[in-house]
């Protein structure tokens, strides 16, 4: 089976007859035996997707093509759907299933997707490495010996290996960019309030977005107009606001680009002379390029898991053991109960992050921690927007590294939490940004690069993504 | 001095010294809106065990909360007719505990933004009236309910309650004994029943009642230990409870102790209050806004159109009935205890167009009626217009007041389709006005008593009253009583 990498050609060819959908179905899960070792799948939905995929076939054959009609697609095991199982990689939520769908679940299916499984992740989105799994890490099919970052590592791998077309991942301060760039593949994280929470098991409430992983721009775009829009279950979805249509112009962009990011000691070089290479090439084409200072670079990180944490402590206490998931065999009494479910239930990292947590929100250092933390990150919110203002978009490398070796940060959450230093920008100010894969590192890893547009300015992001792609080449 | 001296001294001192009680009033207000406070489901008391529950009211993953509108315009309303002043924006915070019955293991709650501040409660004790000052009204979602002894083994759980959309009304500790309170806990249930937001039912906790007691010597400003006492299941206990506990933190301080801050219950069955637990064990609740919601606003439209919602209010009643109907202010009270009386009350006096008689007739009789029979005044079978029928047939003298309560009314409830003339007819209740019917029962009677009428000739005219019981007794009731006088006042000369 040819390798696509748009939705366009996948339906062009079953519209011709030139494939049936089965067979396309049966190629991923043929992928999927063959890279089972890489670990990107909880669980494979194989017999619902060849009941669905000969059901496709016939709906095609009848005329009845529908917008994501062939398209296959993995959900991270954050997502509901409804009537299987969901656990975001956590043993607390053994044996759990969830009773209804998420929203984007839900559109995807509507408009005829194909859901082939589960994908692995960091316990509870929380990492980047996939390590935090407790089903074991996912490997970069790019180097079997390195991670494929996180949270969304599985979802990022099954793209990345052909054994889906499209995955759904979350991105709370990177898990959709930092793994997309591991990977080589594009990787969306919309507006805050873009996307409907609705059936997304909440890391962060404020944070969370869902995006897509796909192997162009048009696919990423093709997704993010089926999950988008308004949702009368999640009131954070914005309801004046929709995406905002975007006028091409001239083809010729301003990209602003972060001097503290380039200049950053921690960059790896390969990544340095990728964004040389890209800025060279941009402004060769004759698109103007700027350089802004952001000193609240070194806030940011700090900002985030300090908000994030205190989210996160609290949208986790209702694993308790008591009415779904996993209830612990020492439990005798409701003391018990929680304690004994949620020490055998969640991992290390979930324990340190509900810990950090529950010390920033406790009342002896709420204002030092939390309180502060809102502050700077309303701050840097409005810094940005300022910077987004003045041009078409900011350009910055996803990570400061290609991906790292499995093991080379598991025992230093801090190098781990440095991971994000780029990404969680675009979270902590609510923005829409992208990852695009741009060129190799020396060893022959991918890179990505980041784009970041002004909120609700996804169309805008789309094309500038498809400016970026052009000067790659 | 030696130490037993000084604590001797120390009482004696003490001895003199008079206490203040300062006491402090949280209300929870369950709202009667159709769905709860952040989902769809159900809100109504008494369904079969975890009937009424979503997967967002047992806190599933990925669940998001929405607000319900319905239950932002009940608490404005209460907000209005407290006299309080209401917030424009509108955060919601998560207050974190774990416990059995609170799935989420945070409650939605608002913490440093209530919809409501300020305001009032207008109470009035034997002592007079007083206004009791309020700190804030706020928005939160009820938790589910823990039954310890429904099984022998197991605690049971149900979460049909979890979500329900709740508020909670908090005084200034402005109250000063149980008298008052009972007052306020009165008022408050009485406004929430008029505006139609909460069935004020407190055995059914859709209206619950915590206390906080303090006391200190009168005159200081300084405020002594306050203990919170719970389970206060009737207006009547949240009177005992807090007389007992004034009671308990004045013997406690006289005999040297020290009141110890505390949550206490309260045992209805002994009216004595017990430690449940120390302040020391109380929670860090770790309140933050809740990411979920946006935050509400207030708009003027929404304001306006709750204002112009706004039902009349038993104070405004009160006036009407006092002022333009010139009812006795006893009556004026009783018909605006509760709404459904006063409603009842004015559409009765609109049709028959006699205030007094309405009145009467819906305070002593039908009031009665009710009491007897335990039932509200919703299940009771006669319309005003009936009852309006019976007004004027008095009021026509067709018969007598005595005879329209005692026989035609109950015959009316009986028979609720029959008209008043109709019954009075069957019944034959139409007073006789007669002459010669009536004359000749006055000859018999008169005849009967010679001695009396003697008497009454010699100047005992107080015996009128004899003579005419005794012609009414020998009519049945039906000798229409004016006409009656008149032939025996010219009969007797």
């Amino acid at each position: 089976m040819k390798s696509y990498n748009r939705i366009s050609e996948i339906q062009a060819d079953l519209q011709s007859g030139h494939i049936s959908c089965l067979d396309l179905v049966r190629s991923y899960l043929e992928n999927i035996r063959l890279n089972s070792h890489l670990n990107a799948f909880l669980e494979v939905w194989e017999e619902e997707a060849l009941r669905r995929a000969a059901q496709t076939d016939e709906n095609i054959r009848a005329g009845k093509m529908q917008k994501l009609s062939g398209v296959v697609i993995a959900l991270k095991d954050v997502l509901a759907y409804k009537n299987h199982k969901v656990s975001a990689s956590s043993k607390i939520l053994e044996g759990f299933e969830s009773l209804y769908s998420a929203t984007a679940v839900q559109r995807l299916e509507d408009a005829g997707a194909i859901f082939i499984g589960r994908t692995n992740c960091d316990e509870f989105a929380m990492g980047a490495s996939n390590e935090n799994s407790a089903f074991g890490p996912v490997l970069n099919a790019a180097d079997e010996t390195r991670v494929p970052g996180g949270s969304s590592g599985g979802s990022a791998v099954a793209v990345q290996a052909g054994m889906c077309h499209v995955a759904l991942g979350t991105d709370t301060g990177g898990s959709i960019r930092q793994p997309a760039s591991f990977t080589g593949v594009y990787g969306l994280k919309p507006t805050y309030g873009a996307v409907s929470r609705w059936g997304l098991l909440a890391y962060a409430s404020s944070f969370d977005q869902i995006g897509s992983f796909c192997r162009s721009v048009e696919d990423i775009e093709w997704i993010y107009n089926c999950i988008a829009g308004p949702d009368d279950q999640d009131s954070t979805v914005s309801v004046n606001h929709k995406t905002l249509p975007f006028e091409k112009g001239s083809g010729k962009y301003h990209f602003a680009v972060m001097e503290e990011a380039i200049h950053h000691p921690g960059l790896n070089e390969d990544v340095r002379s990728m964004i040389k290479t890209a800025i060279a090439n941009l402004e060769k084409a004759g698109h103007r390029v700027s350089y802004f200072r952001f000193p609240l670079l070194e806030y940011m990180v700090p900002a985030y898991y300090v908000i994030t944490t205190a989210e996160a402590s609290s949208n986790l206490s209702r694993y308790s053991g008591l009415l779904y998931g996993k209830r612990s065999t020492a439990a005798v009494d409701l003391e018990s109960t929680f304690v004994a479910s949620r020490t055998e239930g969640f991992g290390t990292e979930v324990k340190r992050r509900i810990m950090l947590g529950t010390f920033v929100l406790s009342s002896d250092y709420y204002d030092a921690y939390y309180k502060k933390a809102l502050q700077v990150r309303a701050l840097i919110r409005q810094k940005t927007l300022e910077i987004l203002d003045g041009c078409d978009a900011i350009l910055i490398p996803t990570t400061s590294s290609p991906a790292f070796k499995i093991g080379e940060k598991a025992k230093d959450p801090i190098a781990m939490y440095l991971a994000d230093l780029f990404t969680v920008q675009a979270n902590l100010a609510g923005v829409p940004a992208i990852s695009v894969p741009f060129g190799k590192s020396s060893e022959n890893l991918p890179m990505g690069l980041q784009l970041i547009t002004g909120l609700f300015e996804e169309q805008k992001l789309f094309a500038l993504s498809e400016t970026l792609m052009s000067v790659a080449e | 001095m030696q130490r037993g001296e000084c604590h001797r001294n120390k009482l004696v001192l003490q001895r003199f010294m008079e206490f203040e009680a300062v006491i402090g009033l949280e209300i929870h207000v369950q709202l009667s809106t159709k769905s709860k406070a952040f989902s769809a489901d159900s809100t109504e008391y008494g369904g079969m065990p975890n009937t009424q529950v979503s997967p967002i009211s047992l806190g599933h993953p990925g669940t998001l909360p929405r607000h319900n509108q319905k239950a932002v315009e009940q608490a404005i309303k209460m907000g209005l007719a407290l006299h309080c002043d209401i917030r424009r924006v509108n955060h919601y915070s998560r207050k974190n505990y774990f416990y059995a019955d609170l799935p989420k293991g945070y409650q939605i709650t608002q913490f440093d933004t209530p919809i409501c501040n300020n305001g009032f409660v207008k109470i009035k004790t034997s002592a007079g009236t007083k206004n009791i000052g309020l700190i804030r009204i706020h928005m939160e979602e009820d938790t589910g309910k823990s039954m310890h002894d429904q099984d022998l083994h197991d605690s049971l759980l149900d979460f049909n309650r979890a979500g329900t959309p709740l508020i909670e009304v908090v005084t200034l500790p402005e109250i000063t004994n149980g008298d008052e309170a009972y007052a306020f806990v009165s008022e408050v249930r009485r406004l929430v029943r008029y505006l139609d937001i909460c069935d004020g039912n407190m055995e059914e906790g859709s209206l619950r009642c915590d206390a906080n007691v303090s006391i200190r010597p009168v005159g200081t400003t300084e405020f002594g230990t306050k203990v919170e006492v719970k389970n206060m299941n009737s207006i009547s206990n949240v009177k005992r409870a807090i007389d007992f506990e004034i009671q308990r933190q004045t013997e406690l301080i006289l005999s040297g102790g020290l009141v110890v801050g505390e949550t206490r219950g309260f045992n209805g069955l002994q009216g004595t209050t017990f430690s449940m637990r120390k302040k020391e064990m109380i929670n860090d609740y770790r309140y933050f806004p809740e990411p979920d919601l946006p935050p509400m606003h207030v708009t003027d439209e929404f304001l306006e159109s709750v204002r112009a919602g706004m039902p009349e209010l038993p104070e405004t009643l009160y006036e009407r009935f006092t002022k333009s109907y010139q009812l006795s202010e006893y009556d004026a009270g009783v018909l605006t205890d509760d709404k459904a009386t006063a409603l009842y009350f004015e559409e009765l006096a609109k049709i028959s167009g006699n205030y007094k008689a309405s009145a009467n007739w819906v305070s002593v009789n039908i009031r009665g009626y009710l009491n007897e029979n335990g039932i509200e005044l919703s299940q009771f079978p006669l319309s005003h217009s009936k009852i309006a029928e019976l007004i004027v047939q008095v009021e026509k003298g067709v018969l007598s007041h005595s005879a329209a309560a005692q026989k035609l009314f109950p015959a009316m409830v009986e028979n609720p389709d029959e008209s008043a003339a109709g019954l009075i007819e069957k019944l034959g209740l139409a007073q006789n006005t007669d002459g010669d019917f009536i004359e000749n029962l006055v000859n018999e009677v008169l005849a009967k008593y010679p001695e009396k009428v003697a008497e009454y000739k010699s100047g005992k005219s107080g015996l009128l009253g004899l003579f005419v019981g005794e012609v009414m007794k020998a009519s049945k009731g039906k000798a229409e009583p004016k006409k009656t006088n008149e032939i025996l006042l010219q009969k007797l000369g």
